[in-house]
């Protein structure tokens, strides 16, 4: 088989999907543990961040891989919807999803979407003004300034509850893509059901958690 | 029963077709759900209209040769049952019933509620057999040992009729369980292993030439399979993909 038919196959798309999206599940453990800090200790959390700011192997190593992931899991993600769709040129009349599968695992292109939006205002929020203060202003590294800058963006109750509502359709996506992942890669096996339960304690607790982070600090200061 | 039956009428492959109701009455919880289509025809032939045209062969649910996507179901409401295994008791008198044909870009609809599957045959022939020299001197199978476990397992996978429920159902109307079994059913096999790089090569590569949608682990097509085929096929197809893509 030619080698370009080879990296177009379905299976290895799907592969890859499902490795980056297990990339991204371990990046989102590091994220929620670093942001549950904030709720523990003004003072260490100060510290991690900074950490996080101006470690050179994380900012100019990490970040872009951490980048890449990302905008390959969305874009692939699209193209992997674009093709399913056009695999089915006339829709059913009467189409009865939910009798076989799950809402999270038939809707992971909303779920997604969702996310992208909320990456969109994340972005917005944190790492333009943060590239701004490095980068372009230029400003003196300051180790105190995290704790103001996350309680400060969570005192409006319209941006707190945008991020509430995103973390629950984070939630949803988990619920899906962690075992998903997992089968993707070939993994079946007597270790299945306990790592899909792993998964579904996965989505609640780390999106619970972030939701617990955000509606902390709104109430909290 | 009386039922009213709201089923995809479509004179030919060109053909733009569209739902069509029809009322009917006398129906037996009994009755099978293609005898329920066959009073409906007779009605039908006897009024000079052009009956429904729709698949069947065994009625025993073993040939995988009736289709139909019942109120929004690959085979109907019923489990582990195909469309000719179906009975009319899974509905209530007053029921509103939507018949369609199998709906896939890879499956096109001939006439009516019957669809050409014939893309599963091309992917048989890409790869779905063992090579054996039958000119007299083949080897007994049951000379070759096999490991209960996985004769068990290919067996299983071997149940698969290629009925296409799993194309059918899944929201991307993917081929990947219908597959998975079939690279299954000889991968687990001592006879399988010789062929297995090039079959799950030839054969991926054929489904995803006939247009199927890719596999996103619904489970959708597990769930409405009517032999029980498990997604665990689909995995193993992963890992034999995988192995076979390192060899080239």
């Amino acid at each position: 088989m030619a080698q370009s038919a080879l990296l177009n196959a379905s299976i290895l798309k799907k592969v890859a999907m499902a490795l980056s999206g297990i990339f991204l599940i371990t990046f989102l453990a590091l994220h929620v543990t670093l942001n549950f800090i904030s709720i523990i200790s003004e003072d260490v959390f100060n510290e991690a961040s900074h950490f996080m700011g101006y470690n050179p192997l994380i900012q100019f190593v990490m970040q872009p891989i951490l980048a890449i992931g990302v905008i390959f899991h969305f874009v692939m993600g699209f193209i992997l919807t674009a093709q399913n769709r056009a695999a089915r040129p006339i829709a059913y009349a009467n189409y009865n999803g939910a009798a076989n599968a799950s809402w999270s695992s038939r809707n992971m292109i909303i779920s997604g979407l969702v996310i992208l939006a909320f990456l969109g205002l994340h972005f917005y929020d944190f790492w333009f003004p943060e590239v701004t203060y490095k980068y372009i202003a230029g400003t003196a590294p300051d180790a105190t300034r995290y704790y103001g800058e996350l309680v400060h963006k969570f005192h409006d109750p319209i941006r707190t509850g945008l991020y509430c509502v995103s973390f629950i359709l984070l939630g949803f996506h988990l619920w899906h893509g962690f075992a998903s992942s997992l089968q993707s890669v070939g993994m079946h096996n007597k270790y299945s059901r306990f790592l899909a339960k792993v998964g579904y304690w996965f989505s609640v607790v780390v999106p619970g958690l972030f939701v617990i982070i955000a509606l902390f600090h709104h109430f909290n200061n | 029963m009386k039922l009213t039956l709201k089923i995809w009428r479509q004179k030919n492959a060109q053909d733009k077709g569209g739902i069509v109701e029809y009322p009917i009455d006398g129906i037996e919880p009994d009755m099978s759900f293609l005898e329920m289509l066959d009073v409906l025809n007779e009605g039908l032939i006897n009024k000079g209209e052009e009956p429904v045209a729709f698949d069947h062969d065994c009625r025993e649910g073993i040939c995988g040769m009736c289709s139909l996507f019942i109120n929004g179901e690959a085979h109907g409401p019923d489990r582990g049952v195909t469309t000719c295994q179906l009975h009319m008791r899974m509905f209530k008198d007053g029921d509103t019933i939507f018949i369609e044909p199998f709906r896939a870009k890879a499956f096109p609809v001939i006439k009516d509620l019957v669809v050409d599957r014939s893309s599963f045959d091309r992917i048989q022939h890409a790869g779905g057999f063992i090579s054996v020299n039958t000119s007299g001197n083949t080897i007994d199978a049951n000379t070759i040992p096999v490991p209960k476990v996985d004769a068990d397992k290919s067996f299983d996978a071997a149940a698969c009729i290629g009925c296409g429920a799993c194309v059918a159902t899944c929201k991307n109307s993917s081929a990947m369980l219908f597959v998975g079994a079939k690279v299954s059913q000889y991968a687990l096999l001592p006879q399988g292993k010789v062929e297995a790089t090039e079959r799950v090569l030839n054969m991926v590569h054929q489904m995803d030439l006939e247009g199927f949608g890719n596999c996103t682990n619904t489970g959708a097509c597990e769930v409405e399979c009517p032999k029980g085929i498990s997604l665990e096929n689909i995995a193993r197809m992963n890992r034999e993909y995988l192995a076979a893509s390192l060899k080239g």
